[in-house]
């Protein structure tokens, strides 16, 4: 019989022992056991709920998962006791668990200091999925909230705030904002920034009293006399391990809480485990994510025959606090012996730079970045791998000048045991290992090796690792566009823009070799057209179409077409649908409501088209570019005007932009969506592009997508008025146009760019590279020269001779054969068309 | 590919007769038309080259007549057209499909007369 392996507690580091345990593929039965009512979920990014993340986006897990694995595993029930005679759990409902071997994964709780008043209504924690809907719900009733905790969590939880649109105040105990992270210094810079962001910070004060306010709903008095009005307090002030479950069993635990655990993360009973923020470790609660998880990895090594130790983990550290750089390595607060400190300090760009050195100035001991984290990659290398600093270590923080070389460190140079990515644990060499077998793009590498997908820190990172192997293998990775043309798709877009050319002939001539096929001469006629907008059925260009793009409709599996009228917005007129109706009825046409609140009629011959467009145009339809690598719908939910939670406009915003890109070729379909609230009807986080509506105006997401490989989009930009808006997208197209490999959608071209979304930032809002005044005149350009293909197509008989199936007679294909079902036609199967055939 | 029918040498035919299908001015440079001769459908190409070719308009893995709608180029050095439906490569002198040697699709002579495009069935 398989032994019985009980985990109790179902956060970040309790889902990630489960998951190691499967991994190893050991002979246990599993059980686990969580106390909130649902799997674990990203506890890191849980502010982000209320920039509009939902639960389930935050998710780590499902209780599918755990089923299809075998694993039992309870919810919302969590565990009161622990028999250790017997070897059983019991949990608050009476459920009994035998164990052979108990893992307490029980997390911690927010510190709540114990102030008279701290129970009052709208005194609230921020720990849970849970109490951020309670801080929800009291913001909704608040003008002003207060955080108490100055620390990296309460600072977390200020943007919070802000987000949801609070006058906010930090209260901190101690003297400086994250000073368990930050020297003086840095601590400071920090506060001046997050001043700057409208953040009221109060230091050194003690909270004696929470009383029912005047002004506001509640009174905070301090020990040094001082009062502060607010509407609701949130306490992030640290945490305090769960350990009562662990105490009450007789298991040793710390003075100040903590169950005290070996090196091998066994508690004070040999067949019972603690990891994570509920375990003491060398007197220490190590409370980030990172230790837990290695905790957790050694913790299932002891079930099996290699175990390993651990012997306390790197807390060095790199985040954005409001927007706010900070990175915080190793002994940041310089206290070993002999530590000295340089110190970077530039006032008027608001960055602070500081190295701990040992006292012979040969080893990085520790650093702290604020304003600018750029160098944390570089000096961590340095620290955990105590490779020795360059002759002056100040030149690694001080701002390069004009013609100087940078002061960095390659990666060659980093052991092959460097560990790359803390968060998943992945190592130089491991990354080295992904690269021998075969691996070649960073999204590859990201997803075989896990580098870079928790935090995406060291995403930059991994991606020079990966091109200096590459190098060094003398793979010049092969990323021709095929035989014809030595060149990616990007270089030929470079070359056809500076050369102004015009046609695939000039191309091939000058750059390429032989005379094309159907890779090359579709992506070329999507340059050429995201470049000259000309009309594509243009002699030269019209024979590097694909058949959907030279017929002007979508190609079905028979040989017939579809059809889809650009229907901006979602939004039609009855007229209009009457029309679709009809001209659907007259062709008898299949007939479709597509994803992206169009109609889409099916079944029409080649030289049914242009009499069916010829209607539809008189109608007043345009082309929907279904058949094109285009812009295909924005679509819209209500919004404003009709919804009772809309905010803003969205249908007007949605035509407004559809009219804008419609026809904008790219280098694979893109899709938009505009949701008038934070409800977010549209769906708009599926989208390439995505708006979604706030009080204050509109949030731009970037590079999501269904289909294959669901993503989620990024939130870009906050807050943005209408023009704004349009700008960013503007540049943001033009540049995924200039840059994006072929048939490469939005989502893996980001996951590709080195730097991901904030290399994107940089170059589209603050225009890093210089060229975003290129980029719109680029889009204006396109945006002057649109025409409707299908209207152009008719007033020119010449073209309108191709639509039609035998060169030499009227006559129709007699292999396309319909056959009735619900009503409509379907194209018959191929057993269907030989009886039919043969009765005809 | 059992149920294709076996192609015959046009060349081996006694009585060879060329068809008129339109005027030369109907092509495009690399793009296809399809011709009905005799209940036959043909693909008909003239490349940039000047090269013509006739090829059948069947493609046997969608089983539809779609492989005048093909964008046409070479491949290795032989002229081909891939089909719209699955992308599958047709060497337009041979009618061999590259991804598949046992696919082998019917050609036709084909010729331009006095500005007449001909195809002999």
């Amino acid at each position: 019989m398989k032994k019985n392996l009980v985990v109790v507690g179902n956060g970040m580091v309790g889902h990630y022992y489960v998951e190691k345990v499967l991994e190893a593929n050991l002979d246990y039965k599993i059980t686990v056991i969580g106390g909130e009512p649902r799997p674990a979920y990203d506890r890191v990014h849980l502010s982000e709920y209320f920039a509009g993340k939902k639960p389930e986006e935050l998710a780590l897990t499902t209780r599918e998962f755990y089923q299809d694995n075998h694993v039992n595993a309870y919810f919302g029930d969590p565990i009161v006791s622990i028999d250790k005679e017997k070897k059983c759990v019991t949990s608050q409902g009476g459920m009994t668990f035998d164990y052979d071997k108990l893992v307490l994964a029980t997390g911690s709780y927010a510190f709540i200091p114990p102030v008279p008043g701290h129970d009052l209504p709208n005194c609230l924690a921020y720990r849970t999925i849970d109490d951020l809907g309670e801080i929800n719900a009291s913001a909704k009733e608040s003008k002003v909230g207060v955080v108490v905790g100055g620390g990296l969590l309460g600072l977390e939880c200020a943007n919070a705030l802000i987000n949801l649109g609070l006058e906010t105040h930090v209260v901190e105990l101690s003297s400086g904002l994250m000073n368990v992270q930050l020297d003086e210094g840095g601590s400071s810079m920090l506060r001046r920034k997050i001043e700057n962001l409208g953040v009221q910070v109060h230091t050194s004060k003690a909270t004696e009293l929470i009383s029912k306010g005047n002004e506001r709903r509640l009174k905070m008095s301090f020990a040094d006399g001082g009062e502060l009005e607010t509407d609701m307090i949130v306490f992030s002030a640290g945490i305090k391990p769960y350990d009562e479950l662990a105490k009450s069993a007789g298991l040793n635990v710390g003075e100040r809480g903590g169950i005290v655990i070996d090196y091998r993360c066994r508690t004070s009973d040999r067949d019972i485990y603690a990891i994570g923020e509920c375990a003491l470790w060398g007197g220490r609660i190590l409370g980030l994510v990172a230790p837990g998880y290695r905790m957790a990895e050694v913790a299932v090594s002891q079930l099996t025959e290699e175990t390993t130790v651990f012997k306390g983990a790197d807390m060095s550290t790199k985040l954005k606090l409001l927007g706010v750089d900070v990175g915080s390595i190793g002994d940041s607060l310089g206290h070993s012996e002999g530590a000295m400190r340089y110190v970077f300090s530039d006032a008027r760009n608001e960055v602070y730079k500081s190295l701990v050195v040992n006292k012979d100035a040969t080893k990085l001991l520790g650093a702290v970045l604020v304003g600018d984290s750029a160098d944390y990659d570089t000096l961590l290398q340095y620290y955990l791998n105590e490779i020795d600093l360059p002759e002056n270590p100040d030149d690694l923080i001080l701002p390069q000048r004009d013609g100087a070389a940078a002061v960095g460190l390659g990666v060659d140079a980093l052991p092959d045991t460097a560990q790359i990515c803390s968060c998943n644990n992945v190592s130089k060499g491991e990354l080295i290992a992904a690269v021998d077998d075969g691996v070649t793009t960073l999204a590859e590498l990201k997803s075989c090796t896990k580098a870079g997908t928790t935090c995406g820190g060291c995403a930059v990172m991994a991606g020079q690792i990966l091109n200096s192997e590459l190098e060094k293998r003398g793979i010049a990775v092969n990323r021709d566009l095929c035989e014809h043309f030595p060149y990616t798709r990007q270089d030929l877009y470079l070359i056809i823009r500076s050369e102004k050319i015009k046609t695939f002939e000039e191309l091939i001539a000058r750059h390429g070799t032989g005379h094309g096929c159907d890779i090359c001469k579709p992506a070329v006629g999507s340059i050429l057209a995201s470049c000259w907008n000309e009309y594509v059925l243009e002699k030269p260009i019209t024979q590097l179409q694909d058949t959907n793009d030279h017929f002007l409709a979508n190609m079905q599996k028979n040989g017939t077409y579809s059809i889809v009228p650009r229907v901006p917005g979602g939004e039609i007129t009855p007229d209009k649908l009457i029309v679709l109706g009809q001209v659907a009825k007259k062709y008898n046409l299949y007939s479709k409501i597509t994803g992206a609140q169009r109609v889409d009629l099916f079944g029409a011959r080649v030289d049914q088209l242009p009499h069916i467009w010829e209607e539809l145009v008189a109608a007043g339809f345009e082309s929907g570019h279904a058949y094109a690598k285009a812009l295909r719908t924005v679509k819209s939910c209500v919004g404003s005007t009709w919804c009772r939670y809309g905010v803003q406009d969205s249908v007007s915003m949605a035509i407004r932009l559809e009219n804008r890109y419609k026809g904008l070729r790219s280098p694979h379909k893109t899709k938009m969506a505009v949701s008038g609230c934070t409800r977010e009807c549209a769906e708009a986080q599926g989208k390439d592009v995505g708006v979604i509506a706030t009080e204050k105006g509109w949030n731009l997401y970037v590079c999501g997508n269904g289909g294959m490989k669901p993503r989620h989009a990024d939130l870009f930009a906050s807050d943005l008025d209408d023009e704004t808006l349009i700008k960013y997208i503007d540049r943001f197209f033009m540049f995924y146009i200039r840059t994006a490999d072929k048939l490469q959608r939005t989502a893996t071209w980001m996951d590709n760019l080195e730097g991901g979304l904030e290399y994107l930032q940089s170059v589209i809002i603050d225009d890093k590279l210089g060229i975003c005044a290129e980029l719109e005149s680029e889009m204006e350009k396109i945006v002057d020269t649109y025409q409707c293909e299908w209207k152009t197509t008719l007033d020119n008989p010449e073209k309108m001779k191709r639509f039609r199936h035998f060169v030499n007679s009227d006559e129709k294909d007699n292999q396309v054969v319909f056959v009735q079902e619900r009503n409509q036609i379907r194209p018959a199967t191929n057993e269907e068309k030989l009886e039919l055939l043969e009765t005809a | 590919m059992g149920e294709l029918k076996q192609f015959d040498d046009y060349a081996s035919k006694r009585d060879v007769k060329w068809h008129s299908v339109c005027q030369e001015s109907d092509l495009i440079d690399n793009v296809g038309v399809c011709a009905l001769l005799e209940k036959n459908q043909i693909a008909i190409f003239k490349l940039i080259t000047g090269e013509i070719y006739a090829i059948s308009n069947y493609d046997p893995f969608s089983k539809v007549n779609v492989l005048s709608r093909g964008i046409t180029g070479d491949i290795k050095g032989q002229p081909v057209v891939a089909s719209p439906i699955y992308k599958q490569h047709f060497n337009l002198k041979t009618g061999q499909c590259l991804e598949d040697e046992s696919v082998l699709l019917p050609i036709y002579a084909v010729q331009i007369d006095d500005g007449e495009v001909q195809v002999a069935v």
